[in-house]
């Protein structure tokens, strides 16, 4: 009974985490009294389930047992000071109305990405209070110290409870930034599994993307972010080798792809481009997707570059555009283009990929010059080991 | 919620006469006017210039008065608003709305906090 009554509360807490958690932020007005009373209530739960029975309704009771909990914390702070001039929003939340809300998840979502708080606030407190992740996981992935990641989110919530970002979709007027900003959230912690090579932590970024994107099914980005991951994802298992060195795209074993991930990216990619107009996520999906054809079709990818670079311009697209020329036309036309890029001298991409065309260009002492240069900004073992191979390779020549 | 917004960074004040003169007082009059419209118009202020500055320490119970502005730095508080918003986000719509902030000022905002027992009335 007791390993019944344990596994039902950890049924009930993997499965319905956020959206409880969702609840009592709403009724409470307040992340971390939320989320003590959410513990407290998945640790009675644990005490009290095997002696009697687990609820009818284990959610409804663990929401019922949290609030309660925060009202009693609530009063007894109330107690101890004089009367706050307000009196607390959880005392207009019947029980009845908690348990009825319907999806606040979204409001969650929106909440932990406020342009208010820094970006890494917003990662840290997506991956903590959507994802579930606990605070050291998210200190091993961003390489911080735990206490000092511990702070971040506690000075994230505080400013949420204390600057009044209130607790909701945004209005009309500032949805489409706001969708931005919680895409690029997302994003940015799969890019972050992506350049350290955590599954999990792309897997948490696709999950997160889904739950985005079925929220706000009529979103074509959410959509087209999703197919970007999916699609990017797909390569993984050939993008390295078993001892962690680099493969490039063209020397990639195909075989390695995961062909199912490609066709739901695909399937989604459709669905996105059905909206009619393409926003970045869904251009950089497309790209995506014409990478993993054979042969790639470069001259198509070099437009769609071009049509981002007309949305949202940014150095490293110029870069990957100028790349994509050098594909497409030869490599001196994609040098020119690399040359006048500003902004990027201290990015390794850059110089490996100008490195890559003098080379191509027959252009030896260049090409290890700018090979050097790459390898001295490069930061992750893999490209370090890369560039210096490549280097090697063309001194020995 | 009460706000307030603090202006930096707008010493460049155009003198009466000076022709952007009219045209930066209608753009701050027709700020006002809005906030009034919204019903979030508390107060507002313009500063005279950091040259004009005191400040005040208390040291061993004795006044220490320093001539010139708290902090040594370029950015300078040059005005203020304080204005009753819905929540965060009108306020930080209202921040961008700030004619000075058009100029190049920047603006911060910081909720005004409630302290039980603190009374503040107007007598």
């Amino acid at each position: 009974m007791s390993d019944l009554a344990s596994a039902a509360v950890e049924r009930v807490y993997r499965e319905h985490r956020t959206r409880m958690l969702a609840a009592l932020v709403r009724a409470l007005g307040d992340f971390e009294l939320a989320e003590d009373a959410l513990q407290e209530a998945c640790s009675q739960a644990l005490r009290k389930w095997p002696r009697s029975q687990v609820p009818d309704d284990p959610f409804a009771w663990l929401l019922t047992v949290a609030r309660n909990h925060a009202l009693d914390r609530l009063r007894h702070a109330q107690m101890a000071r004089t009367k706050l001039p307000e009196p607390p929003a959880p005392a207009t939340m019947t029980e009845k109305q908690l348990i009825d809300l319907g999806d606040e998840r979204l409001s969650l979502i929106f909440t932990c990405c406020h342009p208010a708080l820094n970006e890494e606030a917003r990662l840290a407190l997506t991956l903590q209070a959507v994802a579930g992740f606990t605070a050291a996981q998210i200190a091993r992935t961003f390489l911080v110290a735990e206490p000092a990641l511990a702070q971040r989110l506690v000075r994230a919530k505080r400013k949420i409870r204390d600057a009044g970002i209130t607790f909701e979709v945004p209005a009309d007027h500032l949805l489409p930034e706001r969708r931005q900003g919680v895409l690029t959230v997302i994003y940015l912690i799969f890019t972050r599994g992506y350049t350290t090579a955590d599954a999990d932590l792309r897997h948490e970024a696709l999950r997160l993307g889904k739950l985005v994107a079925a929220l706000m099914p009529d979103e074509p980005e959410a959509h087209g972010l999703v197919a970007l991951m999916l699609l990017h994802d797909s390569r993984s298992a050939a993008r390295m080798t078993p001892e962690g060195d680099v493969v490039l795209l063209d020397e990639q074993d195909r075989t390695l792809w995961d062909v199912e991930e490609i066709a739901e990216g695909m399937t989604l990619l459709d669905r996105a481009l059905r909206f009619g107009t393409a926003g970045p996520y869904v251009l950089h999906a497309v790209i995506a997707a014409l990478h993993v054809q054979d042969p790639v079709d470069w001259t198509r990818i070099t437009a769609l570059y071009a049509e981002l670079l007309a949305v949202a311009p940014t150095p490293v697209i110029e870069l990957n555009h100028a790349v994509a020329v050098a594909m497409a036309d030869g490599p001196d036309a994609g040098l020119k283009l690399i040359d006048g890029i500003t902004g990027l001298d201290d990015y390794h991409l850059l110089h490996s990929a100008r490195a890559d065309l003098l080379r191509r260009l027959d252009r030896r002492d260049d090409a290890v010059a700018a090979y050097r240069r790459a390898h001295e900004l490069a930061v992750s073992p893999a490209d370090r080991r890369f560039l210096a191979g490549r280097l090697h390779s063309l001194e020995d020549s | 919620m009460h706000y307030m917004f603090l202006i930096y960074n707008c010493e460049d004040r155009p003198a009466h006469g000076d022709p952007r003169f009219e045209e930066i007082l209608k753009r701050v009059n027709a700020f006002a006017d809005e906030c009034r419209n919204r019903g979030v118009f508390v107060a507002g202020d313009p500063l005279k210039p950091v040259s004009t500055a005191t400040t005040v320490r208390v040291k061993e119970g004795k006044a220490v008065l320093t001539d010139g502005p708290f902090a040594e730095t370029h950015e300078h508080l040059g005005g203020y608003y304080l204005l009753n918003c819905r929540d965060l986000d009108e306020a930080l719509e209202l921040a961008e709305m700030i004619p000075q902030a058009q100029f190049g000022a920047t603006i911060e905002v910081r909720p005004v906090d409630h302290i039980p027992g603190l009374n503040h009335g107007v007598a």
